[in-house]
């Protein structure tokens, strides 16, 4: 029969290629145990550069954590990161978080999208591994009932709060357009700020939507501009947001452009150019600057890797907040370091992390920032 | 194939089925044992693609028309799953209740699909279907305002797993001393589904049905002289197609407990297509052959920091930059040096090496036989 | 009214840049009946390979005017483009000619995905930036807002469209091009060099992708990777409707793409009294698409070529 050939190739294809990755020592001949944490984030397709930078920051921690020594139980341990692609699939998300379960990682930071980390928290829940990722935003992913799910990074329902009364008690909004990319990001940041701002007395006269591809938005900007706005709200991330204040200004909007932390970053100055300036932006946590190690973070990191893109500083504190419960537990072992995490009280270069119940950041503070001068300054931080 | 390659002794026949019989029931445990448990999850996937490309197999590879929307059924199938199967309307009906309707509304879209696009060849025929698959997505990702019927990008979680008698397959299970963690009860769900579809598909290739099919895919003026109702016999083959999409997507909601628009991409449907052109078109086992291979290969890359430490001794190239890249090389080289497929149907192979003239002649009789 | 006018002017830009990659897209369907979903890819390609040049003209000390450094990094994109395709064209689609149809379409998938990684490898995973050489103040007419780039886009399309006509109609290399077109076979025993005349028209359409990358980058003012993928499925979705293979019909498809979605966006809501939003565009882009095919069945200007072979 052929198929037997068929399945009994593949099989042994298949085989050949695993086994090529196992016999890997977890002791070194010195003595350290090695310790493996996953890093998962999609590193190919269109989200790939910021799947490489959540890496790239959870691979500066790790680094510097090895560089310091770690003794847990009286051992010397070494960290070592597994990053894999989950390529922003939900089906592949489940096939690698397996695949790291079975590679005995003892935690993993990730993954960067809502819809990737949700069905993979099962996988994790069921081995009894922490998960904490560095920038899934929505509200569902730690209300699953799964004691070990938790996040460095403020949720949508946080941020759209405060987003949405700075909008309309500080900035003065009253007429107010609503975009998003109908991520699960931007869909549920626009949410949870319409709501803010509706209570807070603000009018949503438009509500546009985009995608997370485009980069003609002057059909939606015509159509806003015809119901006269004031503020502009955009839930989405920098590649759209970029062409869109260009695009905003060339169209003669004068309305002005707010957006969350997927726009504060370097790379939307650079994409908007001079329609960048008076730009307003939200960020989780506290400035860099303004922590303990916060610009000494961002020199290291961007010596090494280049500019962040927008996760990478909380990558770096989801490791470190996991290290910080390993040393309480003075243990690696997954049981111990998930019964220390909820009582987490770490400074991080992102702002004081504590996590609630359900493993969000408990109380939060929200920093806004503005374009002044090509350049992100700090306006104020919201508690 | 499988018929003209039987063995000359019944009895040859009969052990050649018991082993491979004993090999696929065997093959979780020496996958999980070999190569750890992701690899079980894998297998399971590659299941799934299978029921999927037989499905789109019977649109592409016996009717010769150009879907690139078929991502559509499996998405419906997926949905309705997880619309009577999920706490998202507090429906919790059970997987074989489920299943059935989810495979009838694929079906009833089939049609939908269908009927307009009848007078349609070639790549016409595939921007349409491209189109409906992207229409699908887009409502599926945008229906939840004003009424909350799909719950947007954020997804519905929490959606009901498989459960008989009781036994949910979404928790490890042990039967007399025998631990089957998720990952295999879904193997041998999926593998009963996957073997009925694949005898369905046998059934359909030697039926009246499956020759009108064939003859219209060769040439559809021809047919239509011989008599056969060209109209419904296509209607029949989108809904017949629709029909594996929609169970796949049940079956796939169940075991992911969790679905978003995300897994519902166009670039599925151009997934699923590759499998069938590259394995074979229209001929089984080729199906399977490439449903198998373009499952396994993007996760055996994942090992390529592995071989090149072993080879080399440290990672020259870190494998999430290579993956995706050898990934498209390897399609490019298997479609140059097996342009008719891997395993390519007795028939196919005959015609393309015999002389130039009747390759030629099967080329452009393939699609668009009227042009 | 103003808005009416400012959407169509919208709809106009957006047309021809789809039009500007629907061009060569077409020409290849054209002769070879296949879609090359690496049109998309090749132009990504030309739009990076300019953005290198710019980038290292303007780290130089040179103080070249922004238009020369713009128009350098065109000029070096064209001739890479053009040997990228033609290697493609050589390597990957040649030897599938003779192969069943859906073949070369598989390999062309694979060849799309294998640029898009090879560009992830060279020029990272970030966007780039298109520095702001080209001016893009806007005018304003009869309330309506426009750029200097979008007229020079549209009319750029314009002539890109009539000289690949003039080229099709009036001259030797065009004639070859029609008679390879209709039969192969028949052309090569007239004594037309088939290979040279697809290769030539690989050429010219990678030559047309690299014009229309660094035009879509200059215009939205980024490049990616990954930018490519949805360029060439709003190419290809232009070209269908226009008629593939035909191209004044690619250029027509292609305005009237950009058109259908400019209005759905602005319009989409009011029409349906509130009930669809601007993230039904793309439906209803689709949804003409597949009203026009239902009458049409080979596009809007397709009958000529329909009757081809």
């Amino acid at each position: 029969m052929r198929s037997v050939h068929i399945v009994g190739g593949i099989w042994c294809l298949g085989l050949l290629l695993g086994l090529a990755g196992c016999g890997q020592k977890t002791d070194t001949a010195d003595g350290t145990k090695v310790v493996r944490i996953g890093s998962v984030a999609p590193l190919t397709g269109p989200q790939a550069h910021l799947g490489k930078d959540n890496e790239n920051g959870a691979r500066l921690a790790v680094e510097e954590i090895n560089a310091q020594g770690l003794t847990l139980g009286g051992k010397r341990v070494r960290l070592e990161l597994i990053g894999e692609d989950d390529q922003a699939d939900p089906k592949t998300a489940t096939i690698v978080a397996q695949k790291l379960i079975d590679s005995g990682v003892v935690a993993v930071i990730g993954h960067l999208n809502s819809g990737t980390s949700i069905p993979a928290s099962k996988y994790y829940h069921d081995a009894g591994i922490p998960q904490i990722s560095p920038s899934a935003t929505a509200i569902a992913y730690t209300a699953q009932g799964y004691n070990n799910t938790f996040r460095v990074m403020a949720n949508d329902e946080q941020q759209g709060r405060v987003l949405g009364s700075y909008a309309v008690n500080t900035m003065g909004a009253r007429r107010i357009a609503i975009i998003d990319d109908r991520t699960a990001y931007g869909q549920g940041l626009a949410d949870e700020f319409e709501k803010a701002a509706r209570a807070a007395g603000g009018e949503i006269v438009a509500r546009e939507y985009t995608h997370d591809r485009a980069t003609d938005f002057t059909a939606i900007l015509t159509a806003i501009k015809s119901k006269n706005p004031d503020l502009i709200f955009f839930g989405g991330m920098d590649p759209q947001a970029g062409p869109m204040a260009q695009q905003m200004k060339r169209l003669g909007l004068t309305a002005r452009f707010l957006g969350g932390d997927g726009i504060q970053n370097l790379n939307f100055i650079k994409l908007a150019g001079d329609a960048a300036e008076g730009v307003t932006a939200s960020s989780p946590g506290l400035p860099l600057e303004a922590m303990p190690g916060g610009p000494d973070f961002k020199r290291r990191f961007e010596a090494k890797y280049g500019p962040i893109q927008v996760y990478a500083p909380y990558a770096y504190d989801a490791v470190m907040v996991l290290v910080d419960a390993m040393r309480r537990a003075d243990s690696y072992e997954p049981a111990k370091v998930l019964a220390e995490l909820p009582k987490t009280d770490y400074k991080g270069v992102t702002g004081h992390i504590r996590f609630d119940r359900k493993g969000d950041t408990e109380g939060g503070a929200v920093t806004l920032y503005q374009v002044k001068h090509g350049a992100w300054e700090v306006l104020e931080t919201v508690k | 194939m499988l018929r003209l390659a039987l063995p000359r002794s019944r009895r040859a026949a009969r052990n050649a089925l018991i082993l491979l019989a004993v090999l696929l029931v065997a093959l979780p445990f020496l996958t999980e044992l070999a190569l750890g448990r992701s690899w079980v999850r894998v297998l399971d996937f590659a299941l799934l693609y299978i029921i999927l490309a037989l499905g789109l197999n019977i649109v592409v590879g016996y009717a010769g028309l150009l879907d690139l929307g078929y991502v559509a059924f499996y998405a419906l199938g997926a949905y309705l799953y997880a619309w009577l199967a999920s706490p998202h309307f507090g429906l919790h009906l059970p997987f074989w209740a489920v299943l059935p309707l989810g495979a009838l509304l694929a079906a009833v879209f089939g049609v939908l699909l269908g009927a307009p696009t009848l007078r349609l060849r070639g790549d016409y025929l595939a921007i349409v279907t491209l189109g409906f698959g992207e229409i699908i997505r887009i409502f599926m990702n945008n229906l939840n305002a004003p009424v909350n019927i799909t719950n947007g990008p954020q997804g519905i979680n929490l959606i009901d797993p498989v459960s008989l008698a009781g036994l949910s397959f979404s928790k490890t299970q042990t039967f007399f001393g025998l631990t089957l963690s998720s990952a295999h009860l879904y193997y041998y769900l999926f593998l009963v589904f996957t073997l009925a579809t694949v005898f369905i598909a046998y059934r359909l290739e030697d039926s009246r049905i499956g020759r009108a099919w064939i003859a219209i895919r060769e040439d559809e003026v021809a047919a239509a002289a011989m008599g056969i109702n060209t109209r419904n016999v296509k209607l029949l083959a989108f809904a017949m197609g629709a029909v594996f999409g929609g169970l796949a997507g049940g079956l796939f909601a169940a075991f992911q407990g969790f679905i978003s628009p995300e897994s519902f991409s166009l670039w599925e449907s151009i997934l699923i297509l590759c499998m069938i052109v590259l394995g074979g078109m229209g001929h089984i086992p080729g199906v399977i052959l490439g449903a198998l291979l373009l499952t396994v290969l993007p996760e055996a890359l994942r090992y390529l920091g592995d071989w090149q430490r072993l080879a080399l001794g440290k990672v020259l190239l870190e494998p999430t930059d290579l993956r995706m890249l050898l990934f498209g090389a390897a399609l490019v080289l298997m479609m140059i040096y097996r342009p008719e497929g891997l395993v390519p149907s007795p028939q196919r192979k005959r015609e393309f090496h015999a002389e130039d003239s009747v390759a030629e002649q099967e080329q452009a009789s393939l699609y668009d036989a009227r042009r | 009214m103003d808005i009416f006018l400012q959407q169509l002017i919208n709809g106009l830009a957006l047309g021809s840049i789809y039009a500007l990659v629907a061009l060569g897209y077409t020409m290849v369907y054209g002769i070879l009946e296949l879609i090359n979903f690496a049109h998309g890819e090749i132009t990504m390609m030309g739009a990076m390979i300019a953005l290198t040049v710019i980038g290292a003209l303007l780290g130089t000390s040179l103080d070249l005017p922004g238009l020369m450094v713009v128009l350098a990094g065109v000029l070096v994109a064209i001739p890479a483009c053009m040997l990228l395709g033609y290697t493609i064209e050589k390597v990957a689609y040649r030897p599938l000619r003779r192969a069943p149809r859906l073949a070369p379409l598989i390999t062309a998938i694979g060849v799309s995905i294998l640029l898009q990684n090879a560009a992830m490898l060279i020029w990272g995973r970030q966007y780039i930036s298109f520095p702001p050489l080209i001016p893009q103040h806007s005018h304003e007419i009869l309330g309506a807002h426009i750029t200097e780039l979008q007229i020079f886009i549209i009319l750029l399309s314009l002539l890109i469209m009539g000289g690949l006509w003039l080229l099709v109609q009036k001259t030797a290399l065009g004639r070859a091009m029609r008679a390879t077109a209709q039969a192969k076979d028949v052309a090569a025993l007239m004594g037309v060099n088939v290979d040279r005349v697809i290769s030539a028209t690989f050429l010219i359409g990678s030559a047309l992708a690299a014009i229309a990358g660094v035009m879509v980058s200059a215009y939205y003012g980024l490049a990616h990777y990954y930018m490519g993928f949805m360029l060439g499925l709003k190419a290809f979705s232009a070209a269908v409707l226009g008629g593939i293979g035909n191209i004044a019909g690619a250029m027509l498809g292609g305005l009237m793409l950009g058109v259908i979605e400019a209005l759905g966006a602005g319009y989409i809501g009011d029409l349906t009294g509130g009930f669809l939003g601007s993230h039904y565009q793309d439906v209803f882009a689709f949804f003409v698409l597949i009203m026009v095919l239902v009458f049409r069945p080979s596009g809007l200007l397709g009958e000529r070529v329909a009757s081809r072979a």
